[in-house]
């Protein structure tokens, strides 16, 4: 019997079965790994407080929560286990993490008030609330009603902010586009030679006349942030330390401990939402990724306009036109070979042609007056969208061509037969029959794309945008504009912030969104073209 | 109306279907021709872009092996009679003539004729007997008296832009004071004295083989805009030797003196200690041989050397294995074998140019050991003539008796060659020649260091490290699917395979850096052991379950075998991550990482391991996608046949599917490499990016594509850093494009013969 086993090769066989069976393990267990600490992000953590005693008699407190337990290797009990606390008030402690040891751990509870400000500046704090007060006076005589009271100040202040971002980004940024225009234009009229004096005079009034609208609006502005800053509550630290924070750092508080199961749930949303809808704070450490979706959208889309017309009609040619012969295999050799360069040579050609020398050519032909500041002839989103329409290119093209071999011949026979010409059997019939396989390939090509970060490092992306590629201002699409990127949201925030450990959570956040929206593509993708199988299959018999 | 509607239509109609003689209608045909045309256009489109990223790169990369271009300008006549030094300012439009009366003459290089003249302030009766520069690029120059004395002067220009046009206004000023410095009491013959940040050194000697050696430290001077001068050392030394040249460098350590003959002494002066440490007599030339002209590069650090029999070596100290610097000829030009008459050295780059008394001009580049242009003159080279670069390289000057030469020169890219890219080259500052990359440093004389070697080697050792850990994974698992699988299962199993594929990079060595690589650090025998144990745990399973009850076994069908060992894969990679520490207990003292350092055996956290691993799973997937294909589509009547014979499934698949599909597979491995090769993120993210040459697993490496992802945003459009990161992504550009094409010409043959079948 074991002799059988081996002699007819069936270990080998379960040798070849271990090596899919590891593979898919190790796709499972990325998966897995990506989502747990992906998604264990936003849920509330229990917020700790330690008692310690340490070696040399003195007693330390430690509120916070508990972010890692760490023993060294082949530790036999907890003796010199390690636990790295976040404990936030950076103002405080400088840093937002602390180690301690769990044998110096006297007593451990979770204090039912301890209240959670997350804010805009200096982290997470964690302590008491002792004051608020709200026009100078304190309010709230218990601890209930003190918090009901912040609670309802941090939404009305959450509100003023939402106004004042709203103020800034559209009325101010709108102003100081209106501005840069005129002093275009004006040093327009100066490379013309038409800098008369009526015409910069109509530039100045124009200029003046925004200026009053800047000052108007930066009175408003000044206006609201004194709204927002005029209230404050007095906090207090584990150690006794009294803070005031000001409404206008808080973005949010809660009380952890308190929460029902239920309100768990809620938070866990709200965090959720705030991390797809709002913008990154913190040197993209804190907040959400709102510019980064926007932007690797944005890409996706102007990459799909342009990389679909060029798939289709290649593979067109490829496969109804051309006479299979020498040509088309050098087509082939082509395909295959831009399927095959490394995305990184994308982006350096990207950046030597489309960047420097069309971006170039551009503004030395059409944006003479913003020079020597080049505003085509930087990286950008359109030269983004451009290289990697040509990286995606030969994914659109094979997907076609494959939908197009499913096709019938006795379909296109038939439409010849009733005297249709070529162009009209393929526009009338086989096109509309082979949409989904075009659909299957755009959207592999939109997967590749929304996961590709090499190329774009050199032809547009960067670490914070500070305005998005569309806004209200005339021409509303700025293609020129550098942008945000998942994919390199994840490389910058991971490897080159200044404080990976409190960004980790974020980035792995960050990773799964991506993650996600890719294989839901994929998954898209593969039911599209299974589904074009199997009508086809029916069809050729 | 309705009728009338329709006539309309159908006159319309009837002119757009106006039948030709060959049955179709025009504007119909008109139509199909567009598209048959346009397609058509869209069709080669796709070839045309392939040949455009190919030529652009090159048109890129081409500039590097141009040589120098020169255009001689209008021949003048030296402007000032007597020369005791001269110079030129940063953009080559002024120079400047300083005679031994102390008298400066500034000049137009274009037309010789003079612009401004100064006298120095030089005591009574005293006249200037030798001068040499302190500082090149900011024009000051050390005088040696008649009277023993020395006297700093500063040749200022200062550019303002007047109507937006560089205007350019010579003067002269005295950047240490007025006040001379008082040395010895015979003339000063020869002198050399170098500014660094902080210091100013300076060795002067008379008509004898004595010199002295002074250093001064900088003093930021309250009343004037300048620096005031304090000597903290100051000795006299003998030479062994006349001191025909001589020579100190902005360090203030090193003192060369060179005789005629070709006998170097150098000289060693400690920082510290204010003393001679050591002084070495070498022979810079053969017996019989005479030095002609010996310069110092930019840094100080290179000394070349000409002699009467046209050869030209650079020299500079390395570090012997005894700790002791001594000179060494690093390399040598020859220049035709004519007798050379002047070197001079380009201020910004280690080049220098070079006359001959055959009447040629050459320019050369040291670390690339590139003779960038030889030029043959109209004129006789006069035995005294001078040469001359500005600081930025573009105008050479030469002074040939009372003749001003000038050229412009194009000369971009001479630190560049195939030497220097793929040959080991000895840098100052080495020991020995040596691969290696570094493209920048802080500081202005840095020698930059192009070597592809390394880079090139990183990228193939992360693709081989990948390739071990997917090929058998991704081979293995194809074969499986393709043949053994039951059809449920490989529904199953693909979809997950190219989700896997679809992966972004980014996300993998994210995962690699920060989460693996600590991981495999503190599970490394595990990791190991993980490697030993788990194939035969699988065979060991597969022998149980071969003698499992029949019942059992026939719940679970044939082509399952894979699903079933999932759970087993799992129980094993937790015990071997669970048995890591009492191993690494056992036989590494407790920590591997340490145990293998103490074996001299770096170790890296982010090394090749995690690269392979992580690239491995990046390529596992497509090497698998083509090598299923390839499996798969072999005919169902071979293996049948072979089976029928009485073969067993896996003797068939041997010796029946496996020659057949052999040819996919090798071209799905050649994809899978290509795929390895270029990749980016991973090892971006994954290992600490350091261009070393080690093989070893446990160190990291650079690639050329990391390299070009981390220099390419921060170099200058047009330099030699920037043409050679194109070269990088040429290199790349190439090598994944044959790997392409012969995978892609070996899957069509195979394509052709399954055809036959």
């Amino acid at each position: 019997m074991r002799e059988k086993f081996f002699k007819s090769g069936e270990h080998w066989v379960w040798f070849n079965a271990g090596a899919i069976a590891i593979s898919l393990v190790m796709v499972v267990g990325l998966l897995a790994l990506i989502a747990v600490r992906g998604l264990g992000h936003f849920w509330p953590k229990e917020v700790h407080h330690y008692e310690l005693s340490l070696e040399n008699g003195e007693k330390a407190h430690v509120l916070g929560e508990l972010y890692e337990e760490q023993s060294p290797k082949g530790a036999q009990d907890d003796s010199e286990t390690q636990l790295l606390i976040k404990n936030g008030n950076r103002e405080v402690y400088g840093l937002d993490f602390t180690w301690i040891h769990k044998k110096h751990v006297t007593a451990e509870s979770f204090p039912s008030d301890v209240v959670v400000l997350e804010r805009r500046e200096w982290g997470n704090f964690y302590g008491d609330l002792q004051k608020v007060i709200i026009d100078g006076a304190e309010v709230g005589n218990d601890k209930e009603s003190r918090y009901a009271a912040m609670l309802a100040r941090i939404n009305e202040v959450n509100d003023v902010f939402e106004d004042i971002h709203d103020l800034e980004k559209s009325d101010i940024g709108s102003v100081n586009y209106r501005l840069e225009e005129l002093r275009l234009e004006r040093r327009r009229l100066e490379l013309d030679g038409k800098d008369t004096r009526e015409a910069l005079a109509e530039i100045a009034a124009q200029e003046q006349q925004l200026k009053n609208e800047f000052e108007d609006l930066q009175t408003k502005l000044n206006a609201l942030y004194a709204e927002a800053e005029k209230d404050s509550v007095v906090v207090k630290t584990i150690e006794g330390k009294e803070l005031t924070v000001n409404f206008a750092m808080i973005v949010r508080a809660f009380q952890p401990n308190k929460m029902t199961g239920l309100g768990k749930v809620g938070h866990y949303f709200e965090k959720v939402g705030e991390f797809v809808l709002e913008d990154p704070r913190e040197a993209n450490t804190e907040g959400g990724v709102f510019p980064a979706i926007f932007g690797t959208v944005m890409m996706v889309i102007l990459m799909s306009i342009i990389v679909t017309p060029f798939g289709v009609i290649a593979a067109v040619y490829l496969h109804e036109y051309s006479k299979q012969g020498f040509l088309t295999r050098v087509i082939r050799v082509a395909v295959n070979n831009l399927a095959g360069v490394p995305s990184i040579v994308y982006g350096v050609f990207g950046l030597g042609f489309f960047v420097y020398f069309l971006g170039g050519s551009i503004d030395d032909l059409f944006y003479p007056e913003a020079k020597p500041a080049p505003t085509f002839g930087t990286s950008g989103l359109i030269w983004a969208s451009i290289t990697l329409a040509l990286l995606t290119l030969p994914v659109v093209i094979v997907s076609t061509e494959e939908g197009l071999s499913r096709i019938p011949k006795s379909i296109r026979e038939g439409s010849l037969a009733l005297g249709a010409t070529k162009i009209e059997t393929l526009w009338r019939t086989v096109l509309p029959m082979s949409s989904p396989a075009m659909m299957t390939g755009l959207i592999l090509a939109i997967a590749r794309a929304a996961g590709e970060v090499a190329p774009l490092m050199l032809v547009g992306v960067v670490k914070l945008a500070p305005t998005l590629p569309v806004d209200g201002n005339a021409p509303f699409i700025h293609l020129e504009r550098k942008f945000m990127h998942l994919g390199f949201h994840i490389y910058d925030v991971g490897f080159q912030s200044p404080n990976v450990e409190a960004a980790r959570p974020l980035v792995y956040a960050t990773a799964f969104l991506l993650v996600l929206v890719i294989i839901l593509l994929n998954i898209a993708a593969i039911k599209i073209r299974n589904n074009l199988r199997e009508k086809y299959k029916s069809l050729e018999h | 109306m309705q009728s009338m509607n329709d006539s309309v239509k159908d006159s319309v109609r009837a002119l757009l279907d106006k039948q030709t003689d060959s049955g179709h209608h025009t504007w119909r045909r008109v139509k199909d021709n567009m598209a048959r045309y346009g397609i058509g256009l869209g069709g080669i489109s796709v070839i045309i872009a392939v040949m455009m990223i190919f030529f652009f790169l090159l048109y890129v990369v081409l500039p590097i092996f141009k040589g120098a271009e020169i255009q001689a300008g209008k021949t003048q006549s030296y402007p000032a009679e007597s020369s005791l030094f001269w110079g030129v300012e940063e953009y080559g439009e002024i120079g400047y003539n300083l005679n031994a009366e102390g008298s400066a003459l500034f000049f137009d290089t274009k037309t010789g004729q003079p612009i401004d003249q100064y006298e120095l302030e030089l005591p009574g009766g005293a006249s200037v007997t030798s001068a040499g520069y302190a500082d090149v690029e900011q024009n000051i120059v050390a005088l040696g008296l008649s009277d023993g004395n020395l006297l700093f002067a500063k040749f200022k220009f200062d550019i303002s832009y007047p109507d937006n046009k560089r205007k350019i206004t010579p003067s002269i000023t005295y950047p240490f004071g007025e006040d001379v410095i008082e040395l010895s009491d015979s003339p000063i013959e020869k002198i050399s004295a170098s500014l660094s940040e902080d210091t100013l050194t300076l060795v002067a000697a008379g008509a004898g083989t004595e010199f002295s050696y002074i250093r001064f430290a900088l003093e930021e001077s309250f009343s004037s805009d300048g620096f005031s001068l304090e000597e903290i050392d100051r000795q006299e030394v003998t030479a062994d030797t006349p001191i025909d040249f001589l020579f100190t460098e902005p360090t203030g350590i090193w003192v060369y003196a060179v005789s005629r003959n070709g006998v170097l002494q150098s000289f060693l002066f400690s920082d510290s200690e204010e003393k001679l440490l050591e002084n070495e007599k070498v022979a810079l030339v053969e017996p019989g041989v005479t030095v002609r002209d010996v310069d110092l590069l930019v840094g100080g650090i290179s000394m070349i050397v000409a002699d009467d029999k046209g050869m030209i070596t650079q020299w500079f100290p390395v570090r012997g294995e005894d700790n002791v610097y001594s000179m060494k000829k690093v390399r040598d030009f020859s220049f035709n074998g004519s007798p050379i008459v002047t070197v001079a050295p380009e201020v910004r780059r280690k080049a220098f140019v070079a006359l001959n008394e055959n009447n040629e001009l050459g320019m050369f580049f040291t670390s690339s050991h590139r003779v960038v242009l030889t030029e043959q003159l109209d004129s006789q080279v006069s035995k005294d003539a001078l040469a001359l670069f500005n600081p930025r390289a573009n105008q050479l000057l030469v002074k040939n008796g009372q003749e001003l030469m000038r050229w412009d020169v194009d000369n971009e890219h001479p630190d560049l060659s195939w030497s220097a890219l793929w040959g080991k080259v000895w840098y100052e500052n080495y020991s020995e020649p040596e691969f290696t990359w570094q493209s920048s440093a802080s500081t202005s004389d840095f020698e930059a260091k192009f070597s592809l070697v390394p880079l090139s080697f990183g990228t193939l050792k992360a693709a081989f490290y990948a390739m071990l850990f997917a090929m058998p994974l991704a081979i293995c698992g194809a074969i499986f699917t393709a043949y053994f699988m039951a059809p449920q299962m490989r529904q199953m199993v693909k979809p997950a395979v190219e989700i896997m594929e679809a992966l972004p990079t980014v996300i993998l060595g994210f995962l690699a850096g920060l989460w693996l690589a600590p991981a495999l650090e503190e599970h490394l025998p595990g990791v190991f052991m993980l490697l030993i144990v788990m194939p035969f745990g699988i065979i060991l399973f597969g022998l149980a379950w071969h003698f499992a009850p029949v019942e059992l076994k026939h719940r679970i069908p044939d082509g399952w075998q894979a699903a079933l060992l999932i759970p087993i894969i799992i129980i094993i990679g937790w015990l071997s991550m669970s048995l890591s520490y009492p191993v690494e207990q056992a036989f590494f003292d407790g920590n591997m990482p340490e145990w293998l350092r103490q074996h001299g055996i770096t170790y890296d956290q982010r090394n090749s391991l995690v690269v392979g691993i992580a690239m491995g799973f990046a390529v596992i997937p497509t090497i698998f996608s083509i090598a299923e294909d390839a499996i798969f589509s072999v005919p169902r009547h071979l293996t049948n046949g072979s089976l029928a014979l009485g073969a067993s499934p896996w003797q068939t698949l041997v010796r029946v599917v496996l020659p057949t599909a052999s040819p996919g597979i090798f071209s799905a491995v050649m994809i899978g490499m290509g795929r390895a090769v270029g990749e980016t993120m991973i090892v971006l993210m994954a290992t600490g990016n350091t261009p070393i040459m080690e093989a070893n697993i446990f160190e990291g490496m650079r690639t050329l594509s990391a390299n070009i992802a981390v220099e390419m945003p921060e170099s200058e459009v047009g330099s030699s850093h920037y043409r050679v990161l194109f070269l990088a992504g040429f290199v790349l550009f190439v090598f994944t494009f044959v790997f392409n094409t012969v995978a892609e010409i070996v899957r069509h043959r195979l394509r052709r013969k399954y055809g036959s079948l």
